[in-house]
């Protein structure tokens, strides 16, 4: 069919994607590993598994990772939807310049420079450090990701489409709770789930904002995996990694199936 | 179309001694199980401008892009001056493209556009310069050469493409579309332009269009297309006033298909029988029917003269009621429903201004046409 | 004005305002502090309640020392410069890694590209850690590329990889890949395959065709890749630590090292102003190759 696709193309693409994926699949195999060492394969086992799920410590980190990931995750969509709708279509207002920095710059700034920033706020206005501190610090950075995402959708989006609503009868806030939002909804679920896993993942930040207390998973598996490799974070990176494929899997065929589904409705609206 | 006399008409088609610069030989094309060319063959002789005309998908394009080098045929050969081109790569062919899309390089400017092929060939950079003043002038755009092609108007970029693509002094021009993407007016003249840019260099021109109006304008033959095999080949006149097949009758112009049995008459004559109860349709066949063979009569709507009172010198005389009139400035076209419900299409010059003219709807009206004026084809 | 969108453009614009820009403004201000033990470390300490001669000595306690100490002290300024010449030589690597990856999915049949394109992202939506962490048992001495390479009887000696500057290029190559790919891709896949056919009917082989069209019309991916590699790996933090070795000095883990163990409050938010600032440059230059891009494609 495609007469450019050559020898050298699919060299590209097998190397260039066994490269991306050779590591994982190499640590998810050695998770079942029976040796403590974790390069030498001794016998199949799902005993680290079992030490993970017995490990207080781990599961503890997980339970505050999943906490602050939930509640920043859902403050950043709502925030990040409302700074997007303010950015595209909220016209002119003082100091639009700065905010659509504010917006753009943290996606950009090192995250030892945020979380330090963060910290030394903490500290001046006297905040205790804790779940509360990282989730205000991982809603802070993730808002900007979500209004990114946000946005993009926002500005393809047919303005007509409101202005009918309004001609309608609908009020502003109608009109946006009614037809735009429903619309735009699948970019606010991204948004969200983008939000959770750069949460989910954060270990810079949370560092520096946790407190004594609130120890997360990353912080966790950072300072076992300073100690060297270990086959229990193997399995605990196995455990992620299943998560998150079968979660991106998930989205892929349900967004493929309502394409699908439209495309028959369409020809079925065609014939009739 | 209409020669001086003291000008041998341009007709390398018609001379046996004349060798074709492009000869199809039984050329199939594949693309998994649909064929896009079924075993054609077709040679195009040199300054031709040549228009392959049909509709989108039958082929056309997969004809020129194989001349072009970018597919190659499943079967047959294709020869360019006689040697077979088949396995030479595209850019080693002397022949050149005009894309569709223009292709202009948006990174380049229209200099650089037009000077790209000619570095390619390596050569001295005066020549290169002298080539591309030249061609800058001869499609007008001087003033516009430093320009990217973002920055000129959709005119001027297909004269750029136009410039680029005829740098090289190919041996063959090809244009895909080459005025799809302009409006009407300034399609008009650009087909003019492009016929005389033709003329000057002399270069073989095979164009790829599905505009009927344009192949005509601009062509000194063309080859109507359908599912992968030419229906025929003729210059502009022929395959309007004599085509070949109602396919060919109704994809140019306008045309009434009137379907009846043939019975031969004394004089190489048919007459069609075509509706219960009507006067038979009497008309000049060049290939007579066998009798009781089914046939259709193609007509086209302006050789059919519309009248209010029934005129008594022409061989063909229907009477019928106007059911549609549509003005157009200068011709109006009347729908009129003959027996049998069939809608008979009348073209006239509106040489009185619209007061003047007494047919209005529902009028009964007489259409005639003389014993020439239509077609007989096969059914 | 109404006050619903009063709301709408408050609320977020105050959380960022009170969450990024004061914070800002907090640091630079410790920055121009000095490093005191008490709690917290720094001095002077703004105490509203001693009145306009309380602001007076505290503006008059801040200086610039934390800064020229920073530009004394060999430590700092070859961190910034190793920073950056670890970034630079990643971003080049990333990229000639990335660029035929993201020119085979562009030429690849159009049913499987949305396939490709979920590959390429699948790895950005695990855990960053995870994927720096599975490096640890490929590169280290006993690790698998030492043992495929003795196997194969390539080498005789394991490697040193581990704990280097090479095992730092090869995970910021590999967790950055795809913010490399997605940009060349998403230029290639606009780039209208007649333009190279154009090439080739005026004479290109595949290859300068290649040079002449292809690449000088995929830059702006190329540019936008680069920045999105660069700027992250200059302030990398987690890829030192975890793969680098005690040689490889870049200025995140200086700045988080100075902060927890060194506990010098004033001096790592010092490093975090000029990293700032030598990020800024950077930083300003994507915006613009953005800006243009998105002229350009109107």
């Amino acid at each position: 069919m495609n007469r450019r696709f050559s020898w050298f193309n699919a060299t590209a693409l097998t190397l260039g994607f066994a490269f991306l994926y050779l590591p994982m699949v190499i640590l998810v195999i050695f998770s079942f590993n029976e040796s403590k060492l974790v390069t030498v394969w001794a016998g199949f086992s799902t005993k680290w598994y079992g030490e993970l799920f017995r490990n207080q410590a781990f599961l503890d980190a997980a339970w505050v990772t999943l906490k602050v990931a939930v509640m920043s995750s859902t403050l950043a969509t709502i925030l990040g939807t409302m700074a997007a709708y303010a950015m595209v279509r909220g016209g002119r207002f003082p100091g639009r310049t700065l905010f659509s920095g504010m917006i753009y710059a943290p996606l950009v700034m090192p995250e030892v420079i945020t979380g330090l920033s963060l910290l030394l706020l903490f500290i001046s206005i006297g905040l205790d450090r804790g779940v509360m501190t990282i989730t205000l610090a991982h809603t802070t950075f993730t808002m900007c990701y979500v209004s990114v995402v946000v946005s993009s959708r926002l500005v393809t989006f047919d303005r007509s489409l409101e202005e009918a609503a309004l001609d309608l009868g609908c009020t502003p806030f109608q009109a946006f709770r009614l037809v735009t939002l429903p619309i735009i909804a699948p970019a606010v679920i991204s948004g969200w789930l983008l939000a959770f896993t750069l949460s989910l993942d954060d270990l810079v930040i949370a560092s520096f904002t946790a407190g004594p207390s609130s120890t997360t998973l990353p912080m966790k598996i950072f300072s076992s995996v300073r100690l060297g490799v270990s086959p229990e974070i193997n399995a605990l990176s196995t455990i992620l990694i299943g998560l998150v494929t079968a979660a991106v899997i998930t989205a892929s065929l349900i967004s493929k199936r309502s394409i699908a589904m439209r495309e028959a409705d369409q020809q079925a609206a065609a014939r009739a | 179309m209409a020669q001086p006399a003291n000008r041998p008409v341009f007709a390398p088609w018609n001379d046996p001694d004349e060798k074709p610069l492009i000869r199809f030989g039984n050329v199939t094309k594949r693309f998994g199980d649909f064929i896009a060319i079924d075993n054609l063959t077709l040679d195009i002789y040199r300054r031709e401008f040549f228009a392959l005309l049909g509709p989108s998908g039958c082929g056309k394009t997969t004809l020129m892009r194989m001349l072009a080098g970018f597919e190659s045929p499943s079967e047959g050969t294709i020869l360019l001056d006689g040697q077979d081109i088949v396995p030479v790569p595209p850019n080693r062919r002397p022949v050149n493209m005009m894309f569709q899309s223009y292709a202009l390089f948006p990174h380049l400017n229209v200099w650089d556009n037009i000077a790209f092929g000619l570095r390619r060939d390596g050569l001295p950079k005066e020549q290169i310069a002298e080539r591309v003043e030249k061609m800058l002038k001869l499609t007008r755009l001087e003033k516009f050469a430093r320009r990217k092609p973002h920055q000129i108007s959709g005119g001027q970029r297909q004269r750029v493409a136009l410039a680029r693509s005829l740098a090289k002094a190919p041996k063959l021009l090809l244009l895909d579309e080459p005025l799809g993407a302009l409006d009407k007016k300034l399609r008009q003249e650009t087909q003019f332009e492009l016929m005389d840019i033709q003329e000057r260099t002399g270069t073989t021109f095979v164009i790829v269009t599905h505009d009927q109006e344009e192949a005509m304008t601009v062509a000194s033959r063309v080859a109507v297309m359908d599912h992968g095999r030419i229906v025929q080949v003729d210059t502009p006149d022929r395959i309007y006033e004599s085509p070949n097949s109602v396919y060919v009758a109704d994809f140019i112009g306008e045309v009434n298909i009137i379907r009846g049995r043939a019975t031969p008459q004394a004089g190489g004559r048919v007459s069609i029988a075509w509706a219960e109860g009507q006067p038979e349709i009497l008309a000049e066949a060049a290939d007579p029917p066998s009798p009781g063979a089914e046939v259709h009569f193609a007509i086209r709507p302006e050789k059919v003269l519309i009248s209010k009172g029934r005129p008594t010198d022409r061989a063909n005389v229907i009477q019928g009621r106007v059911h549609d009139i549509a003005y157009l400035g200068n011709i109006s076209t009347y729908k009129v429903e003959v027996a049998g419900g069939l809608m008979v299409k009348a073209q006239m010059t509106n040489a009185r201004r619209i007061a003047n003219r007494d047919i209005t709807w529902d009028d009964t009206v007489w259409l005639s046409f003389t014993d020439t004026a239509g077609i007989v084809l096969p059914g | 004005m109404n006050w619903r969108r009063v709301l709408l453009i408050a609320t977020p614009y105050l959380w960022l305002f009170f969450f990024f820009l004061v914070p800002f403004a907090i640091v630079f201000k410790i920055a121009l502090s000095d490093y005191a033990l008490s709690i917290p470390p720094y001095t002077p300490q703004l105490d509203l309640s001693q009145g306009w001669q309380g602001l007076v000595e505290f503006f008059g306690a801040l200086d610039f020392e934390n800064f020229a100490f920073l530009a004394q002290d060999p430590l700092y300024y070859t961190a910034y410069l190793s920073s950056l010449k670890i970034a630079t030589i990643s971003t080049a690597i990333t990229l000639l890694v990335g660029y035929p990856i993201a020119y085979g999915m562009a030429r690849a049949p159009e049913e499987w590209r949305p396939t490709l394109m979920m590959l390429v992202i699948l790895p950005f939506w695990t855990s960053f850690l995870i994927r720096v962490y599975s490096w640890i048992g490929i590169l280290s001495t006993e690790g698998f590329l030492n043992q495929t390479l003795m196997w194969l009887g390539l080498i005789d000696e394991p490697l040193a990889i581990m704990n280097t500057n090479k095992a730092v290029y090869i995970g910021i190559v590999y967790t950055y890949l795809p913010f490399m790919i997605l940009p060349i891709y998403s230029a290639l896949e606009k780039l209208d395959t007649s333009l190279i056919e154009a090439a080739e009917d005026l004479g290109c082989s595949r290859l300068s065709a290649f040079w002449l069209v292809t690449f000088p019309l995929s830059r702006p991916g190329v540019i936008a890749g680069c920045f999105l590699v660069f700027i992250p790996a200059i302030g990398e933090f987690v890829i030192p630590s975890i793969l680098g070795g005690n040689e490889t000095l870049m200025i995140g883990k200086t700045l988080y090292e100075e902060f927890f163990a060194n506990r010098d409050w004033p001096v790592a938010s010092a490093v975090a102003v000029v990293l700032l600032a030598i990020l800024i440059v950077p930083i300003i230059l994507f915006q613009r190759n953005e800006q243009k891009q998105r002229e350009a494609d109107q």
